[in-house]
Formats: C-alpha cells, sequence, structure tokens
C-alpha cells in the first residue's frame, strides 16, 4: 500500500470568513486561521461546538467560496477530495453499492470492492437500500464510499454523531482498520476529546468563534497502544497544555 | 452459520405468505371495481329498457355497433390516430413543461419574471388555444398535437417548479464534493427526486390531454375518436358516440393499468422495501 497524497500536504490559510444574518448583523466565523496537515497524516480539527469546523470544512471542500484566504490541497491517489458528512447522504433510491460506485471515477467505476466492503462489515449488504440500514451501517457506508475514491484527502465531520457509544466505538475501530489499509491525509472535525485522541496523530485546537488556532498537540502514541489507561493518561496530558480548550 | 440459515429461510417463507395474502388483497379491489362496473351497465340496461329512446340505447345495442366498426377496421383507424395525438401532445408537454418547471424552481428571478405569464396560460381556455393555433398554422397535424400541448404545459410547468424547490442541497453538494457529471447528476440525483412530480403532473395529464385532443379532432382533423363523434352527432347516432368512447375509455384503462401503474412500482421500489 503506498500512501496518497505523497506531493503536498494540505495548506490552509483563510484570513477571514464572515456570515450575514437574516436581520443584516455581520458574524465573523473564521479569523486568522491557517494550518497545515501533513501528508499522509490524519489530523483532527478540535474545538467547541459552533466554533466554525464545519464552515471550515465546507470552504476546504469547494461548498463555500465566499471567503477571503486560500488553501492548497494535497495531491496524489485520484487527485480527488472525499468527504464524510455529519449524516451520511446516501441516495435513498439506490442501493448501498450503487451509491459507492456512483462517488468513483470513470476509471475506478468498476474496480473491485469487495476487500472494502468486507473490512467495514458491509459484504452482505451491497444489494440492500440506505433505508433498510440502521444510521451506523448508513455511516459505515458513508465510508467505504469516501475510500472507494481513493482521494488524495479525506475529510470527515463528526462522522459519529447522534450514534450510541457503543456503535459509535465500534465505527471509530473500522474507521482506523480501513484507514489502516490505505493511509490517506485525512483531517476530522470533532468536539470530542476523547475521540481525537483515540484516533489522530496530532489535534489542532481551536479557540471558540472566530476560529483561530490555539496550538497542536502531538499524539505520540502508537495507535495500537491507545486503550482505556492510556488514553486516561492522554487526556489529563492534553488538559495540562490546554487548559481551558474545549 | 446454521442459525443464520435457518432465519433466511424462515424470511423467503414469510415472504411467501405475505406474498400470497399481497394478491388476494389487491384482487379484492379489482373484483370490487368489476362489481361496480357490472352494475353500472345493468342501471344503464334498466334505464334504457324503462324508456326506450333513440337518445339512450341499451348496452346490447352500443356493443353491436362496436363489433361492427371494429370490423369494418374504423374503430381501429380512429382510436389509433387519436392515441397517436395524444400520446404526441403528452410527450411535447411532459418534456417542455419539465425543463421550464425545473429551470424556474431553481432560478428564482426567472421565476417571479414569467410568473404573470404562467398566470396567463393557466387561465387560457383550452378553445381559444386550439382555434389560434389553426389560424395561426393552419389544419395541420402539427397545430393540432401543439395546441393541446400548449393547454397542458403550464400545468406541468406548476407542479415540476414545486419540484425543483424541493431539492435537497445535500444530494446536490455530495454530487460537488464527488465531481459527478452532468449525466450522472440529472439521472441520480435531480431525476429521483423529481420522480413524484412527474408522476402526478403525468397523471393528471393524460386524462386532460385526450378530452383536449378530441375537442382539437372536432375543429379541424379529418380523423380520431373526435371527429367520429362529431360526425355522428350530426346524424344523431348515440350508439356510435357511446361506442367511441367507451373504445377509448378502455383503452386508457389498460394503460394506466399495463403501463403506468408498474412503471410507477418500479420507480418506487425503493420506498416499498423499506423496513
Amino acid at each position: 500500500m503506498q500512501p496518497a497524497g505523497v506531493a503536498a500536504p494540505l495548506k490552509v490559510d483563510i484570513s477571514e470568513k464572515t456570515f450575514r444574518s437574516a436581520e443584516g448583523v455581520t458574524i465573523v466565523a473564521l479569523r486568522g486561521l491557517s494550518f497545515e496537515v501533513r501528508q499522509g497524516e490524519f489530523a483532527c480539527l478540535l474545538g467547541p461546538s459552533g466554533c466554525g469546523k464545519t464552515t471550515t470544512l465546507r470552504i476546504l471542500l469547494g461548498l463555500d467560496r465566499q471567503f477571503s484566504g486560500s488553501y492548497q490541497l494535497p495531491e496524489g491517489g485520484s487527485n480527488r477530495v472525499a468527504a464524510v458528512f455529519q449524516e451520511p447522504v446516501l441516495l435513498p433510491w439506490r442501493t448501498v453499492e450503487q451509491n459507492v460506485r456512483l462517488a468513483l471515477s470513470a476509471r475506478l467505476r468498476h474496480k473491485d470492492l469487495d476487500r472494502l466492503f468486507e473490512i467495514l462489515g458491509l459484504s452482505s449488504m451491497r444489494s440492500l437500500y440506505p433505508s433498510e440500514l440502521s444510521l451506523g451501517l448508513a455511516r459505515r457506508a458513508a465510508l467505504a464510499r469516501a475510500f472507494a475514491t481513493e482521494p488524495a484527502i479525506l475529510f470527515l465531520d463528526e462522522p459519529f454523531t447522534s450514534l450510541d457509544e457503543r456503535t459509535a466505538d465500534r465505527l471509530r475501530r473500522l474507521l482506523m482498520a480501513v484507514w489502516a489499509a490505505r493511509p490517506t491525509t485525512a483531517l476530522m472535525v470533532t468536539h470530542n476529546l476523547r475521540e481525537a485522541l483515540l484516533l489522530a496523530d496530532r489535534i489542532i485546537v481551536l479557540s471558540p468563534r472566530p476560529a483561530q488556532v490555539l496550538g497542536i498537540f502531538e499524539v505520540g502514541l502508537s495507535r495500537h497502544l491507545r486503550d482505556a489507561p492510556a488514553l486516561d493518561n492522554l487526556v489529563s496530558d492534553f488538559h495540562k497544555t490546554f487548559a481551558d480548550a474545549v | 452459520m446454521m442459525a443464520k440459515h435457518g432465519s433466511e429461510k424462515r424470511d423467503r417463507a414469510g415472504l411467501r405468505t405475505w406474498s400470497a395474502s399481497h394478491s388476494v388483497r389487491s384482487a379484492l379491489p379489482a373484483a370490487t371495481s368489476l362489481a361496480s362496473l357490472l352494475g353500472l351497465g345493468l342501471l344503464w340496461g334498466m334505464v334504457a329498457g324503462m324508456w326506450p329512446s333513440r337518445a339512450l340505447p341499451p348496452p346490447l345495442e352500443v356493443w353491436r355497433v362496436l363489433l361492427k366498426e371494429a370490423a369494418s377496421g374504423d374503430l381501429v383507424y380512429h382510436l389509433a390516430m387519436t392515441l397517436w395525438r395524444v400520446a404526441a401532445a403528452y410527450a411535447v408537454a411532459m418534456i417542455v413543461g419539465s425543463v421550464i418547471g425545473v429551470l424556474l424552481g431553481r432560478h428564482r428571478r426567472a421565476d417571479s419574471f414569467f410568473n404573470p405569464w404562467l398566470v396567463l396560460f393557466l387561465n387560457l381556455p383550452a378553445l381559444v388555444v386550439i382555434v389560434l393555433a389553426y389560424i395561426w398554422f393552419g389544419l395541420t397535424e402539427a397545430a393540432a398535437i401543439g395546441a393541446v400541448a400548449i393547454n397542458k404545459i403550464p400545468n406541468v410547468i406548476v407542479t415540476m417548479r414545486e419540484g425543483a424547490r424541493a431539492l435537497d442541497h445535500r444530494y446536490a453538494e455530495m454530487a460537488t464534493v464527488y465531481r459527478l457529471g452532468q449525466l450522472d447528476y440529472v439521472r441520480h440525483i435531480l431525476m429521483p427526486q423529481l420522480q413524484p412530480y412527474f408522476a402526478v403532473a403525468s397523471r393528471s395529464g393524460i386524462a386532460l390531454i385526450w378530452k383536449i385532443v378530441l375537442v382539437v379532432e372536432l375543429l379541424g382533423r379529418s380523423n380520431g375518436v373526435g371527429f367520429q363523434i362529431y360526425l355522428y352527432f350530426q346524424i344523431f347516432d348515440v350508439a356510435a358516440i357511446l361506442a367511441y368512447t367507451l373504445a377509448f375509455v378502455a383503452i386508457m384503462l389498460l394503460i394506466e393499468l399495463f403501463l403506468v401503474q408498474p412503471l410507477e412500482r418500479h420507480a418506487t421500489r425503493w420506498r416499498r422495501r423499506s423496513a
């Protein structure tokens, strides 16, 4: 497995992003936000709810172009970006497999997906419609879609919200398994510190709105060693550095 | 493994009993409809028997005329002409109406500009459109079909515009992120979301269209069911008028049962299988 994103890291430099509310009041969502994600690295954007994490992601995904600043996406793989949204956003009128294949470029459209479905435990559900899946399974299908595209970078926007803790935990492990099979530069947005400490190589800690980078937390520990007690240690380490964040 | 196999078998058995009871349940309304229609025929026969008149021939008389017209080949010819006009006008109205409707639903400024036009065309009487079409474009097939389509297009626009307004932006964003092509976008994201609206427009459309087609044929064509009804109206042959009308209604019923409904079932299969 060759790592994707060999050419360049993700560079983000957003000088300002504002919203205009219905009453005409201007709200500054982001100001002077800049950070980098190294190639092949799993990074987390950690910040309090409403600090502009999702806004940042929408800008990087090209869904919001009304901002000042610039960003540079990594290259490699299929040279595409992939996203796992807060909701699965599967097309209800297409089967799981059709949903995944639809996201693929013409070159990959007919590629072998057996292994990917197997890792995610979706092998027997390829021909089901999304309405027949539980939320956890739908989230897995959304993960399958993102990884199937062999992206240069993967964006995840709180992909484990509104799941019970057991299902969320199982999904985090599945995410790690599928990520290990093809390490991809990834940026995940979350407000859950333990989740970030479990998954990330580095955590980019954001301030409340307007979001700025407070600092970087390096999770030095190898992923397979991050069991419950180790996570507790990491949490207290984190709080030593960032006393009042999150 | 054994347990899984067993549950699978049970599922399949469950499916079979479900489909069996389902076919009974779907046969029941069909039988009810049939009995209801038979009752209407009997009532008609009774009334025609009590007050014998040329203005209300009994069902058997109509049936005889139907057979005679069918044997001479006239019935099939005129039915076919009407059916082709209905199909052509339907296709034109649905395509043009859908495209305009979706565009208006997506572009608010165009919508507010063209809305008065839409209200105007919605309220234009069918007869006026037909007469003007014949005056401006001559007594041609194209004018006839165009006039019918123009009568239907505003309704299609209104329905499809509603559909375009209700499009879910999350799917469009997913399509942007994963760089879906134009064709894929239309086929997998736009059309499935518009399908229910298309079905509504199509349902209400086809009944309206065939009624207007008869008027068009009456006013300016020399064949079709409308022309034949006009002919028999002049010689006061009610049995023939009813024979042509009922024959065409029967055809429309068959189209509904064997074309429209199966197509709709196919388009909404993902809804019916929901757990």
